[in-house]
Order: C-alpha cells, then sequence, then structure tokens
C-alpha cells in the first residue's frame, strides 16, 4: 500500500494535510504528534502588514459545523518568514503558504515575499476568504478579478500556486476553468460558505462580524459536488477539503478527483485527527480494493 | 497537554442549573490554579471550556463545576458517574502565586467565575496566605461553594436580587468592607472585571476571561483579548490566558 502522491511542487508521504487557519504555524499541535506524519502543512493566511482580525465572538458552533470570522489575523509575510517557519524547517514535512491580501498589488508582494524563503514548497493562493471587508472573497467570486490575481501572482512567484476556490458562486466550474487558463497549477477547494447564526437572548448574530465562514462536516456534501464537477472540466491536481473527519472521508474526496486532501475543523475537536486519518487510510483504501492513493483518484466518475 | 479519556466519579447538581463532576486523571497533579480543560461532546464540533475548580492530587482527581448555558453545557449535565468524556489537560495560563510574595489575598469572583477561585483560594491558604474571599451571584439558588470558601477565610457573599447576602455586586462589597490586601484575583463576567478592576485602581491584581473558543490550544485566534499597551496586538485566551494581570488587557 502507498499513500505517496506527487502534485506540482509537492512531493507528498500521504496525501493528508491540515487546512489554513486550522492549525496556526504548527508549534501548538507538535504537542501531540510527529509533525513528520503529515503529508504537508498549509499555514495561516498571510497578509503584507500584520493583521489584527476581527472583534469577538470570532466562532459559533452549528449543527454539524462551526462559523468563523477570524478575520485573517497574522503577524504579516515578514513576521511568519521570521518567527513562524523556522520552527517548521526541522520536519521533512512539506509547507505551503498561504497568500491573502486586499488588493492585487498585495497578493503579488505576499506571492514574492515567499520567493526569498527555502521554508516553503507551494502557494495556496487564498481568494476565498468570506471574513474580510475588502479583497478576499470578492476575488474568488469575481471571475476577471479570479483570473488577474492568480495570473499576476504566477508572474512573479517562484513557486507552485494553488489557487483556493470559493464555494459562494454560482458557477464554481466557470471559476476553476477560469483560474486555471489564467496559470494555476492546481486548485484547492473548498473554503467555507458565508453563514450567520443568531444569539436569541440576545437577538443579534452571535459573531462580531455578524457573518461567519461555515465548515465542518455541514459542507462536506457541497464540497464533494463541486470536487466532482471541477474534474471533470480542469486538468490540474486538486486538494479537496471541507468537513473531513475521517479516512472515509478522505476515499470519498478521492474518488470524485481530489489528489490529496486538508482537514480543518476536526483538529479542533481533535487535535490528533490528521494522525489518526493517515494510520487508518490505509485500511480504508484496502476494504474499498484499492492499493494506493494514486489508484483512488477520480475513480467516482467511472461510472457515468 | 494531552487529550484523555476520563472517568467521572463524582456528579451532582450544586446549585440552580449548576453542576459539579469530578474526574480520575494520571494529570490532575499538573493542573494549576487558574487553568482549565477542555470537554468533547457527541454531536458537538467544538469543545468547552471548563476551568477547573479543585484538585485531590492524593486521589489523582479534580473537579470542574458548570452551569447550563445552552446545547453543549445541558448534555454535559447528564453525565453520570461511570461515564467518560474526551478531554484535552491542561489547557491555558495559571495564576502565577509561586513568583508572588502574597501576605493578604483577595479573591473577587462572580458566577460560574467563582470554581477556578475556590482553587486558588485554596492553594493561597496552604502557603499560609490569609484570604479574604467576595462572591457574587444572580440569587440565593444560584449560590454555590459558600462553606467551603469560609473554610479558607472571611468570605462575603452578594447578590443581583438580594435574596442572600448583601444586595447587589462584587463592587458594592468591596467598597464596603475595604479589605486589606496585596494581590486581588477575580474571574467572572467581563462587565464583572471591568467593574472590579476600575475599583481596584493601580493595586496588583490577576484576572481571568472566558470567550468562545475554537481550538483551546493557540491555533485558530478565534479567542483573542487586545493588549492594553498596544491595542493592535493581542493575546490568546486560550494559550497566553485565561489568567492575566488585571492592566494587561483591554476588557470588553
Amino acid at each position: 500500500m502507498t499513500l505517496r502522491i506527487s502534485m506540482p511542487g509537492l512531493n507528498l508521504k500521504n496525501p493528508v494535510m491540515p487546512a489554513s487557519g486550522c492549525f496556526g504555524f504548527g508549534k501548538e499541535y507538535s504537542q501531540f504528534y510527529d509533525l513528520n506524519e503529515l503529508g504537508a502543512i498549509i499555514i495561516k493566511a498571510a497578509t503584507k502588514e500584520p493583521r489584527y482580525g476581527n472583534p469577538t465572538p470570532r466562532v459559533a458552533e452549528t449543527a454539524s459545523g462551526m462559523l468563523n470570522a477570524i478575520g485573517l489575523q497574522n503577524p504579516g509575510v515578514q513576521g511568519i518568514i521570521e518567527e513562524e517557519l523556522p520552527f517548521l524547517q526541522q520536519f521533512s514535512t512539506p509547507v505551503i503558504a498561504n497568500v491573502a491580501g486586499s488588493t492585487i498589488e498585495e497578493y503579488v508582494y505576499v506571492a514574492k515575499s515567499f520567493n526569498e524563503t527555502n521554508g516553503v514548497q507551494a502557494l495556496e493562493l487564498n481568494i476565498s476568504c468570506p471574513n474580510v471587508k475588502e479583497g478576499g472573497v470578492q476575488f474568488g467570486t469575481d471571475l476577471q478579478l479570479a483570473k488577474e490575481v492568480t495570473y499576476k501572482v504566477k508572474e512573479v512567484s517562484r513557486h507552485p500556486v494553488y489557487v483556493k476556490l470559493s464555494p459562494n458562486v454560482t458557477n464554481i466550474v466557470e471559476m476553476a476553468r477560469g483560474v486555471v487558463d489564467a496559470g494555476a497549477d492546481g486548485l484547492s477547494m473548498i473554503n467555507t460558505l458565508t453563514g450567520m447564526q443568531i444569539n436569541l437572548k440576545m437577538k443579534r448574530p452571535i459573531i462580531a462580524n455578524k457573518t461567519g465562514g461555515l465548515s465542518g462536516p455541514a459542507i462536506k456534501p457541497i464540497a464533494i459536488r463541486m470536487i466532482y464537477e471541477v474534474k471533470q472540466a480542469v486538468d490540474v491536481p486538486i486538494i479537496g477539503m471541507g468537513g473531513i473527519e475521517t479516512a472515509e472521508d478522505v476515499l470519498e474526496f478521492l474518488l470524485v478527483g481530489a489528489n490529496a486532501v486538508a482537514v480543518g475543523t476536526a483538529n479542533f475537536r481533535n487535535p490528533l485527527v490528521c494522525s489518526e486519518i493517515i494510520k487508518e487510510l490505509p485500511h480504508v483504501l484496502e476494504m474499498y480494493g484499492f492499493s494506493s492513493v494514486e489508484e483512488a483518484i477520480g475513480k467516482g466518475h467511472t461510472h457515468g | 497537554m494531552e487529550r484523555q479519556l476520563l472517568p467521572i466519579i463524582k456528579q451532582s447538581q450544586i446549585a440552580y442549573e449548576t453542576f459539579e463532576i469530578v474526574f480520575r486523571t494520571s494529570l490532575a497533579q499538573q493542573l494549576k490554579p487558574g487553568q482549565f480543560v477542555h470537554i468533547a461532546l457527541p454531536n458537538h464540533i467544538l469543545r468547552r471550556p471548563i476551568s477547573v475548580a479543585n484538585v485531590n492530587p492524593i486521589e489523582n482527581t479534580f473537579t470542574i463545576i458548570f452551569k447550563i448555558f445552552g446545547d453543549g453545557t445541558k448534555m454535559l449535565s447528564t453525565y453520570q458517574v461511570g461515564n467518560t468524556l474526551d478531554v484535552i489537560l491542561p489547557c491555558g495560563s495559571h495564576y502565577p502565586i509561586e513568583d508572588l510574595h502574597v501576605r493578604k489575598a483577595l479573591i473577587v469572583g462572580g458566577g460560574v467565575g467563582v470554581p477556578p477561585l475556590y482553587y486558588l483560594a485554596k492553594t493561597l491558604k496552604e502557603k499560609g496566605v490569609d484570604v479574604t474571599s467576595i462572591l457574587g451571584f444572580q440569587g440565593k439558588e444560584h449560590v454555590f461553594y459558600e462553606e467551603k470558601f469560609q473554610q479558607l477565610g472571611d468570605t462575603h457573599i452578594a447578590t443581583n436580587d438580594g435574596s442572600y447576602g448583601v444586595k447587589g455586586f462584587v463592587t458594592d462589597v468591596i467598597k464596603q468592607i475595604e479589605p486589606e490586601f496585596d494581590y486581588y484575583f477575580s474571574c467572572g463576567p467581563t462587565p464583572m472585571l471591568q467593574a472590579v478592576t476600575n475599583v481596584m485602581g493601580d493595586k496588583q491584581g490577576f484576572i481571568s476571561l472566558e470567550e468562545r473558543m475554537g481550538c483551546g490550544v493557540g491555533t485558530c485566534y478565534a479567542c483573542i483579548v487586545p493588549l492594553k499597551s498596544n491595542p493592535e496586538k493581542s493575546l490568546k485566551i486560550c494559550k497566553d490566558g485565561p489568567v492575566f494581570a488585571a492592566n494587561e488587557v483591554v476588557l470588553g
């Protein structure tokens, strides 16, 4: 049984990685298990300057999921390179940096900054954060902007670029085709869906930002459907995510065409979830008749 | 910090919608006053952070006290002796009493902010510190642990509706009795902490905050609090806190 998978810039020992924003920069979860076990690590979003983020409360629990509106809090790309990446370099695990911004110039600046470090192997272009007033999801829901930011970042980055798509669109295939045409090396999907939850006692939204991004098992069927559709339309690798909690969930993502997967919200409930999924994955693949991860990719499409 | 499946060895209701659970764990002795544990519940995505109310190092047990606020705490209240719960522990910072020279401590707690202060007060008392406690509750049926605090020192109760003790807030009691102390330690709802830190002015003290948490270990940036010295910067309540120096952070 081999779990190995290769994608542009990434030779992964297995297809499982923590999703951006759900794993910080690795330090905290390294207390629970050896980060060498992971296929890769997608670190928390980087912007040009340090960002404070949104007021609190920033999270709310929902049925089978949660809302968050952190607002891209981070120490800025320079802070990340200097303070956070050195810790991760002790591991053999590839690092994918999540690049965010309010303007195309900011995305370009951040992407360029990561050219200067050996601590990053690929970029995830975050055009889908629903929790910031400027930029973010605006780029992920406007086809022309999505193409433009992808093109401009590809122009300057020495790293492969995986564009993180927003599910908050009418036509996900059109967005996927657009960013692939603009040069995306791969896709990462899906980001959270914009939602809201009301506190009955206070008679107002629980989250201070009012809206937040919905994640967790509640959104898994949407992610599965969108990856299924996109896989039929484009020919680049996909990092699939949205509500993954088990090795069976991973197989489901592989079957619809994901080449690798990211685990997000589940880390909060179970800090060991990625490690446990990686250990369980060979058994699940075998149980369903596969002898490698590679073999399972896209197999959910073969029955018409 | 570890994730363990812990057996419940005692469970009881101690006040209106307020419950006490005692767990056994090999990590009990590591739990310090002010720290919390992060409890997973079936069908709930997020864990519930609940502070440690007491530790018995001989029995290897610790106690939590919580009030029903929503679905999660309601479900937690149904757990009985013999059940197990998935718990991450120990979490967060503690009251740094080993670094302080305290002779007289003032404890100021409100509602579910009272539990961590019991473990603190007990630990201070064991160190020979003179402890005065001022505890606020909504009303008579919400009061708990009054006798336990009395065993540690002078204890005053305030209730919002005046159904027990002094009618009013903990700050009314502080003004009334003018307690002598070198350090104060407080935990409770944010409006209470604001009022307490205002009354205390420049006096040295430590407060413990609560907030809706995501991960509870410092990765998700859900529970942050701005720094007083630079409100553009923040600390994480789950990792840098929940205990902070009284004038370190901006409340509310």
